[in-house]
């Protein structure tokens, strides 16, 4: 193990060409995970993730410690304190997912001058002097869009399935979308629809909106969450399903492994894993180490294609979404992708 | 016995003594924060808290609850970091205005006797609107000279200290010893002698609620000058905290008998409360409970002392 962590070390180092070695000695760091929100299982598989990953790397004795804690009512000034209060406790570097992106700006600039290491995810915070590992949802959206232009290469009708109205997540996916399809100029996005991320609100509003729309519908660009109510609602109209972008979730999953099964359904499915906390573990513990660390990260999506689709559903827990936790080397990986 | 151990001096001992032990707790768990710089980390935060509990003592000064604090103090963290920051006049212009708005509520609740609890929870939805109407994305930033004052290193003593006691003296002069201040008071203990002695209760409730306005707009000032920065949820919190912190402070939920320095007092401690709890590693689905827990135990050791007050 020892070994194969030194090897992509060097690796990373040779590859980036990075100036600075870092192989400065972490085991008597200590680092905290600052969470503001643990009710859902997207939060709950992302700490059970965090403590997965740490509890290792701190038997290894790559750390001291890597404490998690969670803010009781997911409050920007419960956070704040929460922050100040681990900086007492004498942390060298606080991972955090924020509860607001400017609100912790203070406590965390009180965390950079006290010299403790701020890398925040997800969550991420605007203050300068912390990492930001964040999501590139555009991106996302426009990958639904490639995907289905090289699948289907005649073009034709979409179908958009868009999140929860008014939160930006659901403008930049939705963002990505209409860029892709701009960008590949065969398809045409003839309905959009609210699936508010959910498969009940998603299947009801496809199925108002479909017989309103043509029959020739050749794909469904979703957002997470809601392929499984798409596909429902196709199935109970009596429809030929088009291909459905699916979101990780394990009804998603399930589904389109009994289709593939029974007719060769072909798709793929993209989301962001919880496991990403992980991968704020080792960003932040190179920091530690003394690597040259951008300020500006991006999460890799988690992508499930036709081949690996068995390998994700039997990881995937009934009711969860499709987790991966990262390893030191994924995050030396994404370090140098960046700089 | 004598005057040490009376009822009476026990009761308004209570709050300091709870903030002690607290503190001491604190000191015993996590020695960094007996410092300068620890000190400043531990109770920073605690100032807009305090600030956003003698604006609630005001209302509970006469007889009334206000439920729309927390919302009220967002909004004004939102003014500030936006229109204060860009336009100080129209900053300063909206402030003042929402000050008048309290003083309006005042007269509005003592004119048509209505449920001040009704009124304000009403008025917490129009501070969070209009906060969201304000600062839509959190955003902003802090006017330098707000976050000169908050992040102050006063040799010596640190800031959040000096603060506190600031608050707590200048509330206390204003309120127990100025005449005007008793009539005020009066306005809550015995409102209809008031009234029979020629004072006008409109103006005094219009008054006390134009004064709770004033430290919310201070408490919410003080917030964005620690954040830097606002968001329109940002002080949702402040409701319950500045009614506990008055509670526990020594205040009563009628009858006027309110305690401006065990306001500040209880304000700290709830802060402090928090910090506790998560050094003692506490799993965060207990601590609210816990939270709770400590403010039954304080309120508890009051009644008992109460009782003892009441058998003389």
């Amino acid at each position: 193990m020892k070994t194969i962590t030194t090897l992509g070390m060097v690796t990373a180092v040779a590859l980036s060409g990075m100036t600075v070695s870092a192989i400065a000695d972490t085991s008597d760091k200590r680092i905290a995970l600052s969470n503001n929100y643990a009710g859902n299982s997207w939060r709950q598989a992302m700490l059970g993730s965090w403590e997965k990953v740490t509890g290792e790397a701190v038997e290894n004795g790559t750390v001291a410690a890597a404490d998690a804690f969670t803010t009781a009512e997911n409050q920007v000034t419960e956070q704040a304190a929460q922050i100040q209060n681990l900086i007492l406790q004498g942390y060298d570097a606080i991972v955090v997912n924020a509860a607001s992106p400017e609100g912790l700006n203070g406590a965390v600039k009180e965390a950079c001058d006290a010299g403790v290491v701020v890398v925040s995810f997800d969550g991420i915070v605007t203050e300068p002097c912390a990492w930001r590992i964040a999501v590139d949802f555009k991106q996302m959206g426009k990958d639904e869009v490639l995907y289905l232009s090289d699948k289907l290469s005649e073009g034709g009708n979409l179908l958009e399935i868009r999140g929860l109205a008014g939160v930006f997540v659901d403008d930049e996916i939705s963002a990505g979308i209409h860029e892709g399809v701009a960008e590949t100029g065969k398809f045409e996005i003839v309905g959009s629809v609210h699936g508010n991320w959910a498969q009940d609100v998603s299947q009801k509003a496809v199925a108002g909106i479909l017989p309103s729309l043509p029959d020739d519908i050749v794909g469904v660009v979703t957002q997470g969450g809601d392929g499984y109510g798409a596909a429902q609602a196709f199935k109970a109209a009596g429809r030929d399903i088009p291909v459905i972008v699916m979101g990780n979730r394990h009804d998603e999953l399930s589904w389109w492994k009994e289709q593939k099964d029974a007719s060769g359904y072909e798709t793929m499915s993209v989301s962001i894993a919880p496991g990403v906390s992980t991968l704020a573990f080792w960003v932040a513990q190179q920091i530690l180490d003394g690597a040259d660390v951008p300020k500006d990260l991006t999460v890799p999506f988690l992508r499930i294609d036709q081949d690996n689709l068995e390998d994700n559903l039997a990881n995937t827990e009934e009711g969860g979404v499709a987790n991966v936790e990262y390893t030191l080397e994924d995050a030396q990986a994404v370090i140098s992708g960046a700089s | 016995m004598n005057g040490l151990f009376s009822p009476r001096m026990l009761r308004s001992l209570l709050p300091p003594l709870s903030l002690a032990v607290l503190l001491i707790a604190i000191f015993y768990l996590q020695p960094r924060t007996m410092s300068y710089f620890g000190l400043n980390l531990l109770l920073n935060l605690a100032i807009p808290i305090a600030l956003a509990t003698i604006a609630q003592m005001f209302v509970l000064c006469v007889n009334e609850l206000d439920l729309s604090i927390g919302g009220f103090v967002s909004l004004v963290a939102c003014i500030t970091a936006t229109w204060l920051y860009d336009t100080p006049l129209l900053g300063i212009a909206a402030l003042i205005g929402l000050v008048a708005v309290y003083a309006a509520l005042g007269a509005l609740i003592h004119l048509r006797n209505l449920p001040s609890i009704v009124v304000t929870l009403g008025m917490s939805f129009v501070w969070l609107g209009l906060a969201v109407l304000v600062l839509p994305t959190p955003g902003g930033k802090a006017p330098e000279y707000i976050r000169t004052l908050m992040t102050l290193k006063p040799p010596g003593i640190p800031f959040p200290i000096i603060a506190s006691v600031v608050i707590a003296i200048v509330v206390h002069i204003l309120l127990m010893r100025s005449a005007w201040g008793t009539v005020l008071r009066g306005a809550g203990g015995n409102p209809r002698s008031l009234e029979r002695a020629g004072w006008s209760l409109l103006r005094i409730k219009m008054i006390m609620f134009a004064l709770a306005g004033f430290f919310g707009v201070l408490s919410g000032m003080a917030l964005v000058g620690l954040t830097t920065s606002a968001d329109a949820n940002i002080a949702l919190r402040y409701t319950l905290l500045s009614i506990a912190g008055v509670i526990l402070g020594g205040g009563e939920f009628v009858g006027g008998r309110v305690s401006p320095i065990g306001a500040v007092i209880g304000a700290v401690t709830l802060a402090l409360a928090g910090s506790f709890l998560s050094f003692l590693r506490l799993n965060p689905d207990w601590q609210i409970g816990a939270q709770g827990a400590i403010l039954i135990i304080v309120l508890a050791l009051r009644i008992l002392i109460s009782r003892t007050e009441a058998k003389r």
